[in-house]
């Protein structure tokens, strides 16, 4: 028991302490159902508290928007993000971790699929009151859904296999072309394709079946990428995939049945909040399998060590395509829905601009692991959209703090880290309680 | 048959910028074994000092303080501006890049792309977003040898860049400073034990290859003046891809990959159809590529690197 004492005051002094002792023995549980309230709160009394507070309107991103802009207003944000979200979550949280524990205790005896969505049903929840709000908070949580996915795709190849590929854009752009022109060519009347072949109501079930093409098509681009690079070693990814972002983009560019450099407008709505959240769920699930398979140990000791895990019979160069062809499956997939989020894609959609902004997703966040991917995906998505008031300054204060980031954590915030989802799931005990 | 020495006079001068910017790709590559993803960016502010330092001079020369002739400002525009960028690229080194050394390489490759980034978006923000007009220098005249037109610029553009890479190559050779480059390119692990700096060297690599893109953005000013500060990336990427063609540190590759770069786009361009350039470029060095993995002139990868 004094041990334990002395464990909470030693991990109390380390970073963030105070907040580490608060939340010990708080389950996720406990931590979602407060973040629920918060945000019914929101909708519920959200409107006139920013009214007494004399905000123009609810603040869209956490207040950060209306702070940039007024500053004469940062004390009513701040009140307004601490009201509506921090007590609640924080009170909340520690007022439920009692009956929290108890009700995660009581699901882990189930299959561990049950308590992962019921879970998965309350983070959804959340989701979905917060975004009610507006259409633009709506907008922002599905992209940044879909960028977690695409950083994910890319920590697989440039964390995880340890090469450097540059043409994750090109694969979203193979995904997204492919998607909208079976999307749009078969239900929407349309100038590039012409009538719709197929009557609406099979859309919504034609839909996973065009993502699904999306994701093969850039699989197989990926497959020319591959053949030739993963013969030798080296940075030789680097510049094929470099080369092969060039080619696809020059390629959409010339193809003038595919719109062209005016690209494809007028996909169907059909990438909602719902289906975008599934697809972000099941893609997190199987990546986070696969790195956890054999082969995806193997892509481990191929990253840390070629030669010896040649030596230690890992077929490297089998290894090495299927995580390439499998991320850019994945990357093809966020491709189709962000194709139809945006509901507009042309060549110029998937430049280096985008490539840079992958990558700084994934370095931010952290190599070789999936939290890292959701954290970096996440805050840089965010960050882009609450610095926005800021205008042109914005792409000056996200490089700078990547490059302090790079030069003191140089593999990302939260890097070789193993998402373990029972882990995350399981009652949280206090330490007292251990014993 | 005219009209090919027409296209093969512009394939040189496009030849020469991406071969002088492709310099710089490829001498960091190659003694650092990094990618200097901000070296187009820095292509990009080598062009707008040149810019700065022309109007200067020719401000001081229309108010008769320093009677020069033309010619001279643009000579001692490139002189002065390569200098400048120079300091411009060991800053970018001691920020981006030394912090990194002990770090994975990708990182560095990271900052080098955030820099570049902060770069372009810090020109846009000083300068705003309209593009600006390189003052015209020297007059453009015009030759017409057997059919061919030829203007004084593109012969200028063509010489000078020859003569730099020239320079380069000389110096690389036959210099001590020189010869430490080539040392800490064949490996970086042992030659600082045998005292070399390798800060220093890694100091004096970024200077050089940012000096010759500083060159390279004036030339292009000369021939365009109009600038924007997107030239980094438009062209800068594809120096990079040309800078690896040519072969891991090798000068000779990089110009020659340079100078085919040029060749392909202005042909394309010239014989098929403009949009297909980049198609058609890409596929070419992504044949050449897969049959040459290291390139022109460069040698396999120690099994040791990983990214």
């Amino acid at each position: 028991m004094v041990n334990d004492k002395s464990a909470v005051v030693e991990r109390a002094n380390t970073r963030f302490g105070w907040f580490r002792a608060y939340a010990a023995g708080v389950p996720l549980l406990a931590w979602l159902l407060g973040a629920l309230v918060a945000v019914l709160l929101e909708q519920t009394a959200g409107d006139v508290l920013a009214a007494i507070l004399g905000l123009p309107k609810v603040p869209v991103l956490f207040g950060c928007m209306i702070m940039l802009k007024e500053p004469t207003l940062i004390p009513s944000a701040l009140i307004f993000v601490a009201l509506i979200y921090g007590a609640p979550i924080l009170l909340l949280g520690k007022v439920l971790a009692r009956p929290g524990n108890w009700v995660a205790a009581r699901l882990m005896s189930w299959p561990i699929a049950v308590p992962v969505i019921l879970h998965l049903v309350v983070l959804y929840a959340i989701m979905y009151f917060w975004s009610d709000v507006s259409l633009y908070r709506m907008l922002t949580l599905r992209l940044t859904l879909i960028a977690i996915m695409l950083t994910l795709s890319l920590n697989l190849i440039n964390g995880y296999m340890g090469e450097f590929s540059c043409s994750h854009p090109g694969f979203m752009a193979l995904g997204a072309y492919a998607a909208s022109t079976v999307m749009v060519g078969l239900f929407v009347n349309d100038r590039l394709f012409g009538e719709a072949l197929l009557p609406a109501f099979l859309g919504p079930f034609m839909f996973p079946v065009a993502l699904v093409i999306g994701g093969v098509v850039a699989a197989l681009g990926a497959l020319l990428i591959a053949i030739p690079s993963f013969k030798t070693r080296g940075d030789y990814l680097a510049i094929i995939s470099l080369a092969f972002l060039f080619i696809v983009k020059s390629m959409f560019e010339n193809l003038q049945f595919l719109g062209g450099a005016r690209g494809i407008k007028g996909q169907p709505d059909y990438a909602d909040l719902p289906t975008v959240f599934c697809w972000t769920v099941l893609c997190i699930w199987i990546i986070n399998n696969f790195v956890r398979s054999t082969l995806g140990k193997a892509l481990n000791a191929v990253r840390d060590d070629e030669m010896a895990a040649e030596a230690m019979t890992v077929n490297t160069r089998f290894t090495k395509m299927v995580a390439f062809l499998f991320a850019a499956f994945w990357a093809g997939i966020a491709g189709g829905l962000f194709a139809h989020t945006v509901r507009f894609i042309n060549p110029g959609t998937f430049d280096l601009k985008r490539l840079a902004e992958l990558l700084a997703m994934v370095y931010f966040g952290g190599l070789n692991s999936v939290y890292g991917s959701i954290v970096g995906a996440v805050s840089i998505n965010l960050l882009g959209e609450m610095l926005r008031p800021l205008a042109l300054y914005k792409w000056i204060v996200i490089p700078l703090l990547l490059i302090l980031v790079m030069i003191y954590r140089p593999t990302g915030l939260v890097a070789f880290k193993e998402f373990n989802v029972r882990k995350l799931v399981q009652p949280k005990r206090k330490p007292e309680e251990e014993v | 048959m005219q009209l090919f020495f027409q296209h093969l006079i512009n394939a040189l001068q496009w030849g020469s910028f991406y071969a002088l910017i492709a310099l710089g790709y490829s001498m960091v590559y190659g003694i650092l074994m990094l990618f200097n993803f901000a070296h187009g960016d820095i292509f990009m502010v080598g062009a707008y000092i040149g810019f700065g330092v022309a109007t200067a001079l020719a401000a001081l020369a229309a108010m008769s303080a320093l009677a020069l002739p033309n010619w001279l400002i643009l000579v001692l525009t490139i002189l002065i501006a390569m200098y400048l960028t120079s300091f411009v690229g060991m800053l970018v080194e001691r920020i981006g890049y030394r912090p990194l050394r002990e770090a994975p390489r990708a990182s560095a490759a990271i900052t080098g792309l955030m820099i570049g980034i902060i770069l372009e978006t810090g020109n846009l923000a000083i300068l705003g977003a309209q593009r600006i007009r390189f003052p015209s220098l020297i007059k453009t005249s015009v030759y017409d040898i057997g059919g061919v037109v030829v203007t004084n610029k593109k012969i200028m553009i063509v010489v000078v860049s020859l003569v730099l890479m020239l320079a380069l190559n000389e110096f690389i050779r036959r210099t001590r400073w020189g010869m430490a480059m080539r040392a800490m390119a064949f490996d970086y692990v042992v030659i600082p034990l045998m005292g070399v700096p390798l800060n220093t060297i890694a100091s004096l690599t970024f200077a050089l290859g940012s000096a010759l893109a500083a060159a390279a953005g004036i030339l292009f000013a000369v021939a365009y003046p109009v600038l924007d500060p997107y030239i980094g990336i438009t062209y800068g990427w594809k120096a990079f891809v040309a800078a690896i063609l040519g072969g891991r540190g090798s000068v000779k590759g990089a110009c020659l990959a340079g100078f085919l770069l040029g060749f392909i786009e202005i042909f394309v361009g010239a014989y098929l159809s403009s949009s297909l350039r980049d198609l058609i470029a890409y596929s070419i060095i992504l044949l050449i590529l897969v049959f040459r993995p290291h390139g022109f002139f460069g040698e396999p990868h120690s099994a040791k690197l990983r990214l």
